[in-house]
């Protein structure tokens, strides 16, 4: 282990809605005291991708996450049978040379609906972190950087989303909406921006006062100049960072949802619904319901991993 | 009352009344994101005008948005209510009051058990800073974070109760026995997380010259550690405090997985028959829930901590 992974999880968890670390104390920013990384300061030269590549804990990310979005995308070239083609005859059948992975009480061929379930998850998870992101980020750095009585609107209305706990506002609003695609995209619309407004609030509100910025300022550049070309780009680093995450938290819940069978609807393949299906054969059969969570997991780790790297890579510029 | 009691109310006061009137609004306009409205919502496709119509003024969907506000506020701030369940006919309150013990229960037993899990490892990781264990425990954070919670319930069953039988699987009848393993799932998915933060704070407390001082007049290391972990245990509240909205949704959610009869059945259960009410009263109570025990920690933490009040 190398001091780049090092650096990576001295790091504060990312903020997000349900899971809450307390900030270290000061700035209020990345330092604990021990973030690492200064030495590499001194080689300004080296361009990005190479440094990318000695970081560890980007190098498996990228392998991870590249791993199972490719299976995601060559989901139809890969898969050995259709994921929705029932053969009741061989239902709950073990691991064969005709199913690799056996199949479910259906007698879908859980290899290819695993498959085909990366695909289902990853595309909406992709789909609904976007809106989130941009709410947020724009909210965030808007609040930040004009106070006053915009910024305390904004931190109240946070304030309200995070009162909720994550799952039983956003299964409240899926319920409302209608269970299904549409229903977790606006939910996740409704909730998942709060993650980014916060943190882009306090760094833009940090950064408005520094110097450079009064000195943008003070050299007659519009306010929206210097938020874009002055604020943003420190900012954004932070914001990509913590979308990483976010993809992760979303794809559980994604998941968790389906699972509570307000996500996706059967016959579309998934990794929460399949899990659902499986939990009646636990005792003989685990695997069905065990293997979609392990790619969840799998999943996760990918994205958080690449999250850090990209962290360590940008803290060493 | 001192002058920084004082202080503390009306700081706290300024904060939690927006966001108490926030999650009533909130919940209040829920109703709003039903397309097509609750009461087609509740009748169904095949539902005629009329009878939408009709349901609409016997649930008084027909009047004035702001007089529907007005009485969902009355009902909230007077009875303490979110309404009269559409299917049992009794104030969502009296339902929640009966459901919400065993789920309170769990989330009780998995905060004993997150602090059981994470204290040590945290405290592990810190006190070997930088050599293998300390990555192993750092490193098993971005698993956690990546494993549904519901999931991990179902593992627990795997092992504990399908394959070693030393737990139920499920239901509540079972007293405590049977909670253990829902608590634990709240738990395992929480801990990672904390680990992470309370190994930072326990971090900067070792690096504190109170603790070079103690060491230096040669204080046994274990009497070190224990002002250490006196000093790390505010921090560590403070978390708890955070973290409580992410307890009580995990909570509900694997309810589910054991077939527990709490606030989370009644939540999936009404979201089944449509039972809108329930849902908003399920909703808000969480919501209320969690700004009260944010004020007591906050109040906890002022209280023992002499800092925070002087810098208050």
């Amino acid at each position: 282990m190398s001091a780049d992974l090092v650096a990576a999880a001295a790091e504060p968890p990312a903020d997000r809605p349900g899971v809450v670390p307390v900030e270290p104390s000061g700035t209020g920013e990345t330092g604990t005291g021990e973030t690492g990384g200064h030495e590499r300061v001194a080689r300004p030269a080296e361009p990005t991708w190479r440094r990318a590549l000695r970081t560890p804990a980007f190098v498996a990310g990228a392998v991870i996450t590249a791993s199972i979005v490719l299976a995601a995308v060559l989901a139809p070239l890969l898969a050995t049978h259709d994921p929705a083609a029932q053969d009741l005859l061989n239902g709950l059948q073990g691991p064969s040379s005709a199913h690799w992975l056996g199949t479910d009480q259906l007698g879908r061929d859980l290899y290819s609906r695993l498959l085909y379930g990366a695909r289902t998850d990853l595309r909406i998870a992709g789909l609904a972190v976007i809106v989130p992101f941009v709410t947020g980020v724009l909210l965030g750095t808007v609040a930040g950087y004009v106070g006053g009585r915009f910024d305390w609107v904004v931190a109240r209305v946070v304030d309200t989303v995070v009162a909720f706990p994550f799952y039983v506002i956003v299964v409240a609003v899926v319920f409302a909406v209608g269970a299904g695609e549409r229903g977790i995209y606006v939910a996740l619309a409704l909730v998942g921006w709060v993650t980014y407004a916060r943190v882009l609030r306090n760094t833009t509100a940090v950064y408005r006062s520094s110097p450079w910025v009064v000195a943008a300022r003070g050299g007659g550049l519009s306010h929206g100049r210097v938020v874009v070309r002055h604020i943003l780009p420190n900012t954004l680093t932070q914001a990509v960072v913590l979308l990483m995450n976010d993809v992760v938290f979303v794809i559980v819940a994604v998941v968790t949802l389906s699972y509570l069978g307000l996500g996706v609807q059967p016959p579309t393949p998934d990794w929460g619904t399949m899990i659902t299906d499986g939990k009646a054969f636990m005792a003989t059969q685990w695997w069905l319901s065990v293997a979609p969570g392990a790619l969840v997991v799998y999943t996760g780790i990918g994205l958080s991993l690449l999250g850090d790297g990209i962290a360590d890579v940008w803290r060493a510029e | 009352m001192t002058r920084g009691s004082l202080r503390w109310l009306r700081r706290t006061a300024l904060t939690v009344v927006p966001v108490v009137v926030g999650v009533v609004l909130a919940t209040f306009f829920l109703l709003r994101l039903v397309p097509g409205g609750p009461a087609a919502a509740i009748l169904g496709d095949q539902a005629t005008d009329q009878a939408v119509a009709d349901l609409e003024a016997e649930l008084g969907l027909d009047r004035p948005l702001l007089a529907q506000l007005w009485s969902f506020v009355v009902s909230v701030v007077v009875h303490g209510d979110s309404g009269t369940s559409l299917l049992y006919g009794v104030p969502t309150r009296d339902l929640i009051v009966d459901r919400v013990g065993v789920t309170l229960e769990i989330v009780a037993l998995s905060v004993v058990l997150t602090v059981l899990l994470v204290v040590p490892l945290a405290l592990l990781a810190a006190l070997h800073k930088d050599r293998l264990v300390d990555h192993v425990v750092r490193v098993v954070p971005a698993v956690g974070l990546a494993m549904p919670t519901f999931w991990v319930g179902l593992l627990l069953i795997l092992v504990f109760a399908v394959n070693l039988g030393w737990l139920p699987a499920g239901g509540g009848d079972q007293g405590l026995r049977s909670l253990v393993l829902p608590a634990a799932a709240v738990a395992v998915s929480l801990t990672p997380v904390l680990v992470r933060t309370l190994r930072a704070q326990l971090l900067e407390v070792l690096d504190a010259d109170f603790v070079a001082t103690l060491t230096a007049a040669g204080l046994p290391r274990h009497r070190v550690l224990a002002h250490v972990l006196r000093n790390a245990a505010l921090p560590t509240v403070t978390l708890f405090g955070l973290n409580i909205a992410y307890m009580i949704g995990g909570t509900l959610v694997v309810e589910r997985v054991f077939a527990i009869n709490g606030l989370g059945a009644l939540m999936f259960d009404s979201i089944g028959s449509r039972d809108f009410p329930v849902v908003q009263g399920v909703a808000l109570f969480c919501a209320v829930l969690v700004v009260l025990v944010t004020v007591l920690t906050d109040l906890v933490v002022n209280r023992l901590d002499p800092r925070t009040r002087v810098l208050a």
